[in-house]
């Protein structure tokens, strides 16, 4: 263990993380949103869904710094009296678990089929690609509006409400899969046709997949941020999470409502969270792509 | 020759490259001149530095590339420290040039006749129909046939040999006094190669042009030009009489670089095999550049770099010919 | 020419077929139309009724072939939701979405490019800096957030601008416009700047890239060593070569500007296809959806033919072998 460590600590890709500044900065934002979001229940100041600590004569504070700011709610308060601090980490939580699981989803399903195609060749490759095409015309956001659509149109509304989370995943989970069986489909032609991978499939699975996780790795983690986006529109949109368990999106689109009656914070802080994850997301991903695949600077 | 006031004349010119890792000197103290009408050779190893002098002359050296020092004059005018309109109105007007591949330099997008009349009506006061009657003139004068159907056709349409011509028939269509002709053969066919020299050759004197022309085929060289500069490492080591150079080289590196050449009726596609190679700009030795290399080196030309000497026929930058030498 | 379209549009059909299967299997196997239809209360015999009036007793290729005449012909059935023809809504929202995604396309290539030359002859400056750094943030801000922004400062704080629906429309046969009254312009204002946004950056940093590229050739040198002006170097002959690999993704954009409206008209409240859709999903109303997708496919494709027309205007070298030989 103490020499994968410091091979890990020798190694280029920690060499060029050190270099670069700006994933520097991005690594630490990203590790703050991610273990604000999955220790909320534990740092958060205030538990949002706890009914019985809500006040509605706390709501619409604005934050401290403001002249009616109470210190005890640092980025103010919402219609309901609920600390809007707390909402955010709580709703990171829900947008985070919904973009690595649709994200880990679509790697599945991408990475299984792009093997497929890549190794079957022939008809199935053929159908298999034309269907990437097809939908890779369509931008994601709305093939998974369409797919979200379609699942709430065969569901009854009672299930529906139920598996709404799984709705979401499997939906933008569809709408991505693509970019992973393009990649490993590209990877797997050229293993194939090296010789000693045409002897089984079992070979093949062993020997191809290693070589593929690099790219693969590079377009999950672009994906990531993509993927929290998508969930943070279709919740704006309205046709996301249930509002039971309110995302990023949710917030902000809740927010919305007052944002003319001037109670500006209530929506524009998630949407800073939210950028602040995604960007920094983002920034490493690119990073992570130029450093693994030097010729592409 | 040499009572006619030189048409181009370089003086010590200094040619540098700031890079991060200190500064890098690919042209260093270069003089020469070219009459009207003469055809002045340039020869040299790939990174001599031949190309940089011509695009330091027509005043497109590529960036941060910079002259640091010397002076470029055409007709006794001063052109290495013109502002770019200045420039811009010399280039094509007065000197003319010709790239290394004529399948990069014409734009894929704009037909030929349409790029010979922008060049013209840029120089020349003259109007669009004029231009295209001259375009389809000089498309005949290069030698393309059918010139009045070509004149619409698009470079890709054209075989490489046949875009070449097209490029010289640019070059020359503002009736520039001056071409500096970067390696015009190299890429091409061999078959074809002395085809377009002797269009370039013939064309250059029937019209007076002087010409400044980069290459590595001696064969090249020793048909075509009058006078022949021999550039090793940044510096001209030669430079005299094609015929003396050629016949009888007075810088050892010359000498070496001739010592193979073929009868001239015979090509050779690249220079005599000398021991060793170039040194790179970052690591040029002290003394003559090319002593490590040299087979009549003694300890003067490690300690200290030689100028241009009167060598009896030619000029050398070569020890050998400094008359208060001792040898050792 | 006539040839080249030809194939094009054959190439094009099996790409709207599957999308038109789509869109049928949704119409007929999501959830149950004729219940929906009939609302609560029904017989067995009205049900049947139904089932046959609607061809739903027909085989499966019967139906689709059905389907596909019908929406030849714009017909697309029954919204559940408001119990109105979809072909109806959708022809009533057309206009608004259009003109919105116009003025986005438009305000994205009209900023879009000469930023993006900008920035490419220019690298160092100041102003290209500038320029980079915001559209970073163009990048990475998502729309909705954008438009929340924009009426922040806009509306709210500022007062300047309307921040919901189109203002005063004019009607021009069936089509209603917004262009032509002041309260319709200003309406659009901060939507086409929330929806173009994007795209703007896009086109920006595209032609940024490729003309760093395109300077760096051969032919560019050369064309300067002819002594040609300035303009004609930057201008005509770098910009144009520019154009091939720039008109592919402006043409992509601009079907993902429609697609995309979806959200900006939620933001304002936009009374375009896309708040219809996105109310269609809400409330699962299956023929506006199906209908949806099978236009937006139509715009893709036609968007795509349109650029490949584009390619054979711009590069002279996709007109190789019609009859002057070559090389």
């Amino acid at each position: 263990m103490d020499a994968a460590v410091k091979r890990f600590f020798d190694s280029d890709l920690w060499f060029s993380f050190t270099r670069s500044p700006v994933t520097v900065v991005s690594a630490i934002v990203a590790a703050v949103c991610i273990l604000g979001a999955v220790f909320a229940p534990w740092i958060a100041p205030h538990n949002p869904f706890d009914l019985a600590s809500l006040n509605l004569s706390d709501a619409f504070k604005p934050p401290a710094w403001s002249e009616d700011g109470a210190r005890e709610y640092v980025l103010g308060t919402d219609d309901q009296g609920r600390d809007v601090l707390s909402a955010i980490m709580y709703g990171a939580r829900v947008s985070l678990l919904v973009g690595l699981s649709a994200t880990i989803f679509a790697t599945l399903l991408g990475v299984t089929l792009g093997l497929l195609a890549g190794y079957v060749g022939g008809a199935l490759d053929s159908l298999l690609m034309r269907i990437c095409d097809i939908q890779l015309t369509f931008p994601s956001i709305l093939v998974a509006l369409l797919v979200d659509g379609v699942v709430r149109a065969a569901l009854p509304r009672e299930v529906h409400a139920e598996i709404a989370l799984f709705v979401v995943i499997f939906a933008i989970g569809i709408s991505e899969w693509p970019k992973f069986a393009r990649t490993v489909r590209g990877s797997t032609l050229v293993e194939r046709n090296k010789e000693y991978v045409q002897a089984a499939v079992r070979i093949m699975v062993s020997h191809v997949l290693p070589n593929v996780l690099g790219p693969v790795l590079v377009v999950a983690t672009l994906n990531l941020g993509l993927a929290i986006l998508s969930e943070a529109t279709l919740s704006f949109l309205g046709v996301g999470v249930p509002p039971t368990q309110p995302s990023l999106g949710t917030l902000i689109r809740i927010g919305n409502d007052f944002l003319f009656s001037g109670e500006w914070w209530i929506t524009i802080f998630p949407g800073v969270a939210l950028i602040m994850m995604v960007l920094s997301v983002n920034l490493l991903g690119d990073w992570l792509r130029d450093a693994l695949n030097p010729k592409l600077r | 020759m040499s009572n006619t006031p030189p048409l181009l004349e370089v003086r010590n010119l200094r040619v540098e490259f700031p890079t991060r890792r200190g500064t890098l000197v690919a042209i260093d103290d270069v003089s020469f001149s070219i009459s009207p009408g003469e055809v002045l050779g340039v020869v040299g190893e790939s990174g001599a530095g031949k190309s940089m002098t011509g695009a330091a002359i027509i005043g497109l050296l590529e960036p941060p590339g910079r002259i640091a020092r010397g002076e470029i004059l055409l007709n006794g005018k001063r052109i290495d420290n013109l502002r770019y309109e200045q420039m811009r109105r010399i280039r094509g007007r007065e000197i003319g040039a010709i790239f290394q591949d004529p399948l990069t330099t014409l734009n894929p997008l704009y037909t030929v006749g349409k790029q010979l009349a922008e060049t013209m009506t840029t120089h020349l006061p003259i109007g669009p129909a004029e231009a295209k009657r001259r375009a389809i003139e000089w498309l005949e004068l290069v030698g393309i046939p059918a010139a009045a159907q070509r004149i619409d056709s698009y470079p890709h349409e054209f075989s490489g040999g046949m875009r070449q011509r097209v490029v010289i028939a640019l070059a020359l269509c503002a009736e520039p006094k001056l071409i500096v002709a970067d390696e015009p053969t190299t890429a091409l066919d061999v078959s074809i190669q002395a085809q377009v020299i002797a269009l370039l050759k013939t064309l250059a004197r029937e019209k007076g042009t002087a010409m400044m022309l980069v290459t590595h085929d001696m064969g090249v060289i020793a048909e075509t030009a009058d006078r022949v500069a021999v550039m090793y490492a940044g510096r001209i080591a030669e430079i005299g009489p094609v015929r003396e150079v050629v016949k009888h080289a007075n810088h050892p590196y010359s000498a070496g670089l001739m010592g193979s050449i073929p009868p001239l009726d015979r090509r050779v596609e690249r220079l005599a095999q000398i021991d060793g190679a170039m040194p790179r700009l970052s690591a040029i030795p002290q003394g003559c550049a090319y002593n490590p290399r040299c087979p009549q080196v003694f300890d003067k030309c490690r300690e200290l770099r030689p100028d241009l000497l009167d060598a009896g026929t030619t000029r050398a930058a070569c020890w050998l010919y400094d008359t208060e030498a001792v040898r050792g | 020419m006539f040839a080249f379209v030809v194939s094009r549009i054959f190439q094009a059909l099996p790409v709207l077929l599957a999308v038109a299967l789509i869109s049928f299997a949704m119409f007929a196997y999501v959830g149950d139309p004729v219940a929906i239809m009939l609302g609560q209360d029904y017989t067995q015999a009205q049900r049947d009724a139904l089932v046959s009036d609607l061809g739903l007793d027909k085989p499966f290729w019967v139906q689709f072939a059905t389907f596909i005449g019908n929406a030849v012909q714009g017909e697309f059935g029954l919204s559940y939701r408001l119990s109105r023809p979809v072909a109806d809504l959708i022809a009533e929202r057309a206009p608004a979405t259009l003109e919105l995604a116009f003025t986005a396309a438009v305000l994205a290539l009209a900023v879009g490019v000469p930023m993006g030359v900008y920035t490419g002859l220019y690298r160092n400056s100041w102003l290209s800096r500038f320029f980079l750094t915001f559209s970073l943030v163009g990048v990475s801000l998502p729309t909705f957030l954008i438009g929340i922004l924009l009426i922040l400062v806009f509306a709210v704080w500022l007062g300047w601008l309307p921040s919901f629906g189109r203002g005063d429309t004019v009607k021009l046969g069936w089509w209603s416009t917004g262009f032509l009254t002041w309260s319709g312009v200003k309406a659009l204002v901060l939507p086409a700047i929330t929806l173009g946004l994007f795209q703007l950056t896009l086109i920006m940093r595209l032609v940024r890239a490729e003309m760093m590229e395109v300077l760096r050739t051969d032919y560019i040198k050369f064309a300067r060593a002819r002594g040609l002006p300035n303009r004609a170097v930057h201008f005509g002959h770098a910009l144009k070569n520019t154009m091939v690999p720039v008109i592919t993704i402006v043409g992509l954009q601009l079907g993902a500007i429609i697609a995309f409206a979806i959200v900006t008209e939620t933001v304002f409240q936009w009374p375009g296809m896309g708040l219809l859709f996105i109310q269609s999903v809400g409330a699962a109303d299956i023929p506006v959806m199906s209908a949806y997708l099978l236009l937006i496919a139509l715009v893709f494709v036609t968007i795509n033919l349109i650029v490949d027309l584009l390619y054979y205007a711009v590069d002279p070298r996709l007109r190789i072998g019609r009859g002057k030989g070559g090389h």
